[in-house]
């Protein structure tokens, strides 16, 4: 792993709170961990897990391509995912099954395009771009990417601020959001368009597994606990930061009882996501389920 | 459910001081009525007073905490059920008849072999049902109306003793409303089979009811038509005063709020609502 | 492309495909999309497991999408579905994250497990590709009837005793069974656009379920020539091509509907 040798020169001077490179991985991960968390609250309570996981494959196409033609990776992997979530939403689907469907569709179009530009990328070797594009490593972000990375993590949680009222509006009950004008296909458009902002910004610093886990995991865990969405988002925010500083700090000092390999921090994290929804969704407790119907467009039958 | 042999002759559904309870919270109590073959009884009430929970029960999805439901036969086979919900795929590949013949061997394993003799069952059943012409159609294309239909041909293919709806004509115009109501009414002749449902306007089932069961917070009334939609009867389920109001062949249940000493037309007819000062 | 050591190649992605039409036809009608994708993506850990315990890699691929069918029905019952099947499917890719710390030569393999080495099936591989294939198909001919009418309406299934959940969990234990066979040959990633592309095609064509199941495994099957064939023709990766025609699939099935409908 790409990310391996930086961990090792920390664990050699010991001193978590001053170590440079934890320090800036706790900062880059605090901030994919707010930005997936926020949108993530969305995510959840429209049942689009998928599209937010698929999002985050497809966009490692993007990232492929840029490698390929040579410019900015989150660059590439915004604009893949910008591709793949207006094609998601541009098919017109009733229920929230046909929707998964047409996402999965994307998604194996998408992920048949990442092969080909790994395979047209002759620059670097195939398998481990593979390898690194999947796992990503939290601490093998180029610096170039770091402004483009804030620009994009402020404008996502913007858009969110602006679109809060319609948007919660029209994935709580898409009837009473088109009653009231809110345009509600296009409120899922700029909900995926989010997504895809978040998706690029956590799958490019911390790889896309944990761009998944941090979007829907605190984003759920939060749910479970709060009823009202302010709160949960709020919530989500910070059951993100606590999972992602404590994987860190997990992934450090596993190096004690693990005599020098360590765990990597995508699992620590991970691992501490899970066992908390395990925790917080007990069965028998009552919690929010998405709605099946997505749209008012049927009208009363008759014979 | 427990043994059929507590039933009386002809009766197919006993339900038994039923009590039933849902986290912690009483739905129903000591629900007493039965059924007997070939006849059609509609469980009327509003929203929330416990009619699908009442049905759960008797279909053994819930089990009563107090008391017990007989059905003569016992078991899966003996009865037929046609839910309320029914969010149909548009691209769903069966046809209705299909979907007619799943009713008659759907929870046997193994591929169904087409034979004959199970296209024949199938297709007299959609014939009694007036089913023939849509039995081809997708079922994700059919009407509200052909839908039914095709749920109630489903449920009495294997002639069950009993056969529950939950609120069929919920979501019909009232041509179908009446079509299905009249369907039903032949159906439990026919077949001499019990028919139960729900709904929460007893009007367009007046004239073919032979028994009621009135439900209202949790409690329930039953009898003839004639014997329960009255004034003093439905006013000591309720607990105060009710109003039956008979009006060109409709009835209108209207409750008086004692506090404000104005009349709220309670919505058993949804169309008739009024403010009566 | 039709020399001898290409043979393997041809019956194995044939075998793979027809099990996942077959498959792939419930998954349609069920809407399990999701947890199709998940399933095969939570195995390959697995592989990289067996791979460092020196056992054969189809044992971890079953063993991990078992646990990715576990952990999806137990988190189905505190939760939403696809909230339950996004983190097992997290997971268990973290768990492989772990397994790859540990060895640095397993990246060839791990693009391989995603990607498919549709051209690296020999003759030994072929034996348990054909066992499972047949347990695959066998389950769902089994399964069949109360499948059915559970994915028409669990309600009506279960007014008939056929168990909502029996149902869940046993065909999630088949969709695993045939992901687990299909990914070394095809790949964990394109093992999905194969159960879903051809099916959602299969379904506008046809409105009799055992046809549009057999019509399904039949466009599988031409899908995954098809992409052979081009693949072969390009040295494009065979990937591309089954994702694309998968695509085109479904977007042809959508259109055919709307013409249909259009003309009445």
């Amino acid at each position: 792993m790409t990310g391996m040798p930086t961990l090792f020169s920390i664990l050699v001077e010991p001193g978590f709170f001053t170590s440079q490179p934890v320090l800036i991985a706790a900062a880059i991960g605090a901030a994919a961990a707010i930005v997936s968390g926020v949108v993530g609250v969305f995510t959840v309570i429209r049942g689009q897990s998928f599209a937010g996981h698929s999002l985050a494959d497809v966009s490692s196409a993007g990232g492929s391509a840029a490698f390929l033609f040579g410019i900015n990776p989150l660059l590439g992997f915004l604009g893949m995912g910008a591709l793949a979530a207006t094609s998601m939403e541009m098919v017109r689907a009733d229920h929230a099954s046909e929707r998964d469907l047409a996402t999965g569709v994307v998604t194996g179009a998408g992920l048949g395009v990442a092969a080909l530009f790994l395979y047209l990328d002759t620059t670097s070797s195939t398998t481990g771009a593979a390898v690194t594009i999947m796992f990503g490593s939290i601490f093998a972000i180029p610096a170039s990417i770091v402004p483009l990375a804030l620009v994009v993590g402020i404008s996502a949680l913007l858009a969110i601020g602006l679109l809060y009222r319609p948007l919660l509006l029209s994935s709580i009950d898409p009837d009473l959001a088109a009653v009231a004008g809110v345009p509600v296909r296009l409120m899922g458009l700029l909900h995926l368009i989010v997504v895809a902002m978040a998706v690029a910004l956590s799958a490019i610093t911390v790889g896309a597994i944990l761009s998944t886990g941090l979007l829907i995991g605190p984003a759920a865990i939060a749910l479970h606990l709060a009823k009202r969405p302010g709160l949960a988002i709020l919530l989500a925010a910070a059951i993100g930061i606590a999972t992602t500083w404590g994987g860190i700090l997990v992934a450090y000092d596993s190096y004690e009882w693990t005599g020098g390999h360590g765990w990597p921090v995508s699992f620590c994290i991970v691992a501490l996501i899970f066992l908390a929804y395990v925790i917080v969704a007990q069965p028998g407790l009552p919690y929010w389920r998405p709605l099946p119907r997505l749209s008012s467009t049927r009208t009363k039958r008759t014979e | 459910m427990t043994l059929s042999a507590v039933l009386a002759r002809g009766e197919v559904l006993a339900v038994r001081q039923a009590s039933v309870s849902l986290s912690g919270r009483s739905i129903l109590e000591n629900i007493n009525f039965t059924l007997e073959a070939g006849e059609l009884c509609g469980l009327i009430g509003a929203n929330g007073s416990g009619k699908t929970t009442l049905l759960r029960t008797i279909l053994g999805f819930l089990a009563p905490n107090v008391g017990d439901v007989s059905i003569e036969g016992g078991g899966h086979a003996s009865v037929g059920y046609v839910p309320q919900k029914f969010m149909l795929d548009p691209f769903m590949p069966m046809r209705a008849r299909d979907l007619v013949a799943l009713g008659l061997d759907g929870n046997r394993w193994g591929v169904p072999f087409p034979s004959k003799e199970r296209r024949r069952k199938v297709d007299e059943m959609l014939e009694a049902l007036e089913a023939t012409p849509f039995a081809d159609q997708r079922i994700g294309s059919l009407s509200g109306g052909q839908q039914q239909r095709i749920l109630i041909a489903h449920a009495m293919i294997r002639r069950p003793r009993l056969l529950l709806l939950d609120e069929p004509l919920a979501n019909l115009d009232m041509r179908s409303v009446a079509g299905i109501v009249a369907l039903l009414r032949r159906v439990s002749r026919e077949f001499q089979t019990a028919v139960l449902l729900s709904a929460h306007d007893m009007n367009p089932l007046l004239s073919v009811m032979d028994r009621i069961v009135y439900l209202a917070h949790g409690r329930a009334v039953t009898g003839s038509t004639d014997a329960v939609v009255r004034t003093e009867v439905l006013s000591q389920l309720y607990g105060y005063h009710i109003d039956v109001v008979r009006v060109h062949g409709r009835v209108i249940v209207v409750a008086a709020e004692a506090e404000d000493d104005a009349r709220v037309a309670v919505a058993h007819d949804p169309v008739h609502v009024a403010q009566v000062p | 492309m039709f020399d001898d050591f290409m043979v393997n190649t041809w019956i194995a992605a044939t075998l793979v495909a027809g099990v996942a039409g077959v498959v792939g036809f419930f998954v349609v009608i069920r809407g399990t999309s999701f947890a199709a994708h998940a399933l095969p993506l939570s195995a390959f850990p697995g592989a990289a497991a067996a791979n460092l315990l020196g056992i054969n890699p189809l044992i971890g691929l079953l063993a991990f999408s078992g646990l990715g069918v576990a952990g999806i029905s137990q988190l189905a019952r505190r939760g939403p579905r696809d909230v339950a099947t996004a983190l097992s499917l997290v997971m268990l890719l973290g768990l492989g994250a772990l397994f790859l710390s540990r060895t640095t030569e397993y990246f060839q393999a791990v693009y391989a497990l995603l990607f498919g080495e549709v051209l690296g099936v020999g003759s030994a591989d072929l034996g348990p590709i054909v066992a499972l294939s047949a347990v695959s198909v066998a389950l769902i001919a089994v399964l069949f009837r109360p499948l059915l009418l559970n994915s028409v309406s669990s309600e009506l299934g279960q007014a008939r005793g056929v168990s909502a959940r029996a149902m869940e969990a046993m065909f999630l234990a088949v969709v695993a069974l045939a992901t687990a066979m299909a990914l070394p040959v095809v790949g964990a990633l394109l093992v999905f656009s194969l159960m879903v592309g051809p099916a959602s095609a299969a379904r506008t064509l046809t409105d009799q379920p055992p046809t549009a199941m057999l019509l399904s495994a039949a466009l599988s099957v031409a899908t995954v020539w098809m992409s052979i064939a081009l693949s072969f023709a390009s040295d494009w990766p065979i990937g591309f091509f089954v994702g694309g025609l998968s695509a085109l699939a479904y977007i042809g099935g959508r259109t055919w509907t709307r013409v249909k409908r259009s003309r009445h």
